[in-house]
């Protein structure tokens, strides 16, 4: 049984693995949506629009949110709990921030006209974003959930693996918007 | 991190990590029975779940059959059965087609996906690799409850008011994505969806645990080629569900928006009972792009553990290890690589460049050779076999015959030229019912007449059993072989009657046969689902621990093994799984240190 454990330890901890399959996972459904888009692109009566400025600020923010992440990860591994969880909860609004910006930005979008029934080419983009700030919601909602245990007494954990997991997630959201911006920007 | 720190960690407390006990916690009914967390019960579940689906699902093709059989007669009892559905005593032509989309989701995805791999993926991968559970216990069942609410909301659309989804299991827009359209396609077609993206939840849930135990959670010696073919099968199952279901899950979403929200993704230039419709800029097209980038691999993740299963059952009862292991393996890649590769073969018609479709055909062809390995293999592991005829075995043989006879006809189709006469016919009824439908039954059966002494600690009964075979296994072929002719003359697929052409004319009395046997076979399964849970508290009980006198490690847990599956230390494995008929011995444990004389394999 001690073979068998330090054996294992070397290897990457299961629910990483499992994250980081899910991660794949959730990659493909963004692909298979921007693929959609971009078969739909080249057909004839595509609509050119411009994106509004506030999701630049929305890109600004969620890439900020990346850093914060990992700076709450090195200070828990370092045992600066205070740090930690301010990192955590600074993370954690900027996640909300993130969240309302794209929401004000659709509605931006809506008073201009850009309805999501005016053109398919229009159309594409609620379902892609929204899908995205789905995942960056259910990423706040696990934030809340590591915050309240971070304060709590009853439960003390000394693992780093649930902080990791987070900051892989929170990460992979950012990727995953950072890429859908560029994707936007270009093809529209 | 250790097995044992993954089965206890959704406990609270310390426990030191290197013991390894029985585990005596105490369980309540409801964390035993329902909310478990237990792979062997969670497995359970989805079988009986997965019974439940398919006595359903076969009684709807019953009903089905029973239209395209007597076209001309009605049955008063079904009035009385279905109601307005069925007014007069003959089933409206609405409602059939509710009957034929429901047979085909049910069969493929609750059935033949969830109650295949959910039963034999869980109970088999942590005690064929050597682990106490999977790598999450809780995601494990949350994915069976997901396939719960899914199952929930499926069986909720039967009983609204304008009937199920209606528009075929491949729910084709715009038909699918217009309330106007049919009955069917008002609100049975937003629980369809609702319920298939519950679904898509549970099968991403499940593969992502399958995967990483299968990676992860190996028990010390059990390199990935000592595992059985089982896990190799269940391993690429997992991995064809987790990267094709999401794309499903993207194309329903959209579907959704189309339905609800006014989009026009699927839709354009449309007219309804003389209204134009507003939509525009939209392909149908696109829909059929996302729906087999699942769907075909959909189709491998139903015949892979059936493969599997196959594979295992097979070898344990020829007493022979399985021939060429590792092209075995070789060609469950090749498939699964394939069969990513292949998916426009189901849009030969949809006006798809034919420069483009001649590689599709290329592509499709090629899944030939790897398929054909797998059955050579299979011959070979039998040739001079001390075959024993369990009824494991008997469906295992019955499989493969089953996927020869159905892989043939896809070589036909396959070829574009040839598939722009066969589409759509009742070929392609024959083609997939054998190679997938039929074959991945076989699959299951094998696996459970094989497995049921591990699952439940007693034996099926074998005079059933062996009439259970005999009948399905005839039967099948009654059913589906003659529908290659009516293919053949172009008798199209999904029509309610064919009485009214004169060139169908001459199969009345064919389909009449096709109907009355599929009854037959019907009441067959119910024999089987008889055997099934009379034996879990009736049958014989299982006196040794190895009573097929296996190698795999399932085998070296106790009759019913509890929670963490072996009592002791997890064992360590010293060799491959098919030492069958070795030195002169019958068959040697994976546990079995390598003796100094022993020969290689
Ligand atoms: C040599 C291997 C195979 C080839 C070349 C092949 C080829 C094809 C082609 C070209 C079609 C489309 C026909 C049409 O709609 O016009 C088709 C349909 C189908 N095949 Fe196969 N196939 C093969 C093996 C399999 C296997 C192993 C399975 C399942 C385990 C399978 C399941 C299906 C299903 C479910 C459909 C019909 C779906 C529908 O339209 O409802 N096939 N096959
Ligand atoms: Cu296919």
């Amino acid at each position: 049984m001690e073979l068998v454990m330090t054996e294992q330890r070397k290897k990457m901890h299961p629910h990483k693995f499992i994250l980081w399959i899910a991660i794949s996972s959730i990659t493909l459904m963004f692909a298979g949506l921007t693929s959609a888009y971009i078969i739909k692109r080249n057909q004839p009566n595509w609509l050119e629009f411009k994106l509004p400025v506030i999701f630049w600020y929305s890109t600004a923010t969620i890439a900020i949110s990346s850093v914060t992440i990992w700076l709450a990860v090195r200070a828990f591994r370092q045992g600066e709990m205070s740090k930690y969880r301010k990192m955590l909860v600074t993370t954690f609004v900027l996640g909300i921030v993130f969240v309302s910006l794209q929401v004000t930005g659709f509605i931006q979008l809506w008073k201009q006209g850009i309805t999501l029934t005016r053109n398919v080419s229009i159309s594409f983009l609620y379902p892609i974003v929204g899908l995205h700030a789905v995942h960056v919601i259910g990423g706040v909602i696990a934030l809340l959930i590591m915050f309240l245990k971070a304060f709590s007494r009853r439960q003390k954990t000394y693992s780093a693996v649930p902080v990791e997991m987070m900051s892989t997630y929170w990460h992979f959201v950012d990727f995953i918007w950072i890429y859908l911006f560029i994707f936007l920007l270009m093809i529209r | 991190m250790s097995n044992e720190a993954i089965l206890h960690q959704h406990e609270t407390g310390t426990h030191d990590v290197g013991h390894a006990h029985e585990h005596h916690h105490h369980e309540t009914f409801i964390t035993k029975y329902v909310f478990s967390q237990d792979h062997k019960m969670i497995a359970k579940q989805f079988l009986i779940t997965g019974i439940v689906w398919a006595i359903i699902g076969g009684l709807f093709s019953v009903l089905f059959r029973l239209q395209l059989g007597y076209p001309e007669s009605t049955f008063p009892w079904l009035e009385d059965f279905l109601g307005h559905w069925a007014k007069g005593g003959k089933l409206d032509p609405q409602f059939y087609y509710a009957l034929v989309t429901m047979h085909g989701t049910v069969l493929v995805f609750f059935v033949l996906t969830a109650g295949l791999s959910g039963t034999f993926s869980n109970f088999l991968i942590p005690l064929q690799v050597g682990a106490r559970d999977m790598a999450s216990p809780f995601l494990n069942m949350l994915s069976y409850w997901f396939f719960f609410a899914a199952s929930v909301v499926m069986f909720a659309s039967l009983f609204v008011q304008t009937g199920p989804a209606s528009g075929g299991w491949t729910i084709y827009p715009p038909l699918s994505a217009l309330g106007e359209a049919s009955e069917g396609s008002k609100i049975g077609m937003d629980l369809w969806l609702i319920s298939m993206s519950l679904f898509i939840i549970n099968a991403l849930l499940g593969g992502l645990n399958y995967i990483t135990t299968i990676l992860n959670l190996r028990t010390k010696g059990m390199s990935m080629t000592r595992m059985p073919l089982t896990m190799w099968a269940f391993f690429f199952t997992a991995v064809l569900g987790v990267l094709s279901f999401p794309v499903l899950l993207s194309g329903c979403i959209l579907l959704l928006f189309d339905r609800n929200l006014g989009t026009s993704f699927y839709l354009s230039d449309i007219v309804i009972n003389g209204k134009i419709l507003p939509n525009e800029g939209g392909s149908p097209i696109l829909f059929q792009h996302l729906f087999w980038f699942l769907g075909h691999p959909e189709v491998y993740i139903i015949v892979l553990p059936a493969m599997g299963i196959t594979s295992e059952v097979m070898s344990i009862n020829s007493r022979k290890p399985i021939f060429g292991y590792m092209a075995m393996v070789g060609s469950l890649f090749a498939i699964a690589s394939l069969s990513f590769m292949v998916w426009a073969h189901h849009m030969f018609v949809t006006g798809l460049n034919p420069f483009l479709g001649s590689f599709f055909v290329l592509l499709t062809l090629l899944i030939a050779v790897p398929s054909a390995i797998k059955v050579f293999n299979w011959l070979t592991t039998l040739w001079r076999g001390n075959i024993r005829f369990t009824p494991g075995m008997l469906f295992a043989i019955g499989f493969v015959s089953m996927f020869i006879s159905g892989g043939l006809t896809g070589i036909f189709i396959g070829n574009s030229a040839l598939d722009i006469h066969l589409h759509d016919t009742y070929f392609i009824i024959a083609h997939f019912h054998i190679v997938m439908g039929v074959a991945g039954f076989f699959g299951m059966f094998a696996g459970l007449y094989h497995w049921f002494p591990k699952m439940y600690g007693r034996y099926m009964n074998n005079t059933l059993a062996y009439i259970h075979f005999w009948v399905t296994m005839i039967g099948a072929y009654l059913i589906f072989w003659p529908m290659h002719y009516e293919g053949l003359a172009g008798m199209p697929r999904r029509y309610y009657d064919f009485s009214n052409w004169e060139s169908f004319k001459m199969f009345a009395g064919l389909n009449q046969f096709i109907s009355f046997v599929s009854i037959i076979v019907f009441a067959a399964q119910l024999l089987f689902v008889f055997n099934f849970f009379y034996s879990i508290f009736k049958g014989r009980k299982v006196t040794t621990l190895n009573p097929w006198g296996a190698c795999s490690l399932e085998w070296s847990t106790p009759i019913r093994p509890g929670h963490g599956n072996w009592p002791g230390e997890i064992p360590e494995v010293h060799r491959w799984a098919y030492d069958y008929g070795k030195d002169g011995r019958d068959f040697i444990p994976q546990t079995e240190p390598v003796g100094e004389h022993e020969s290689k394999h």
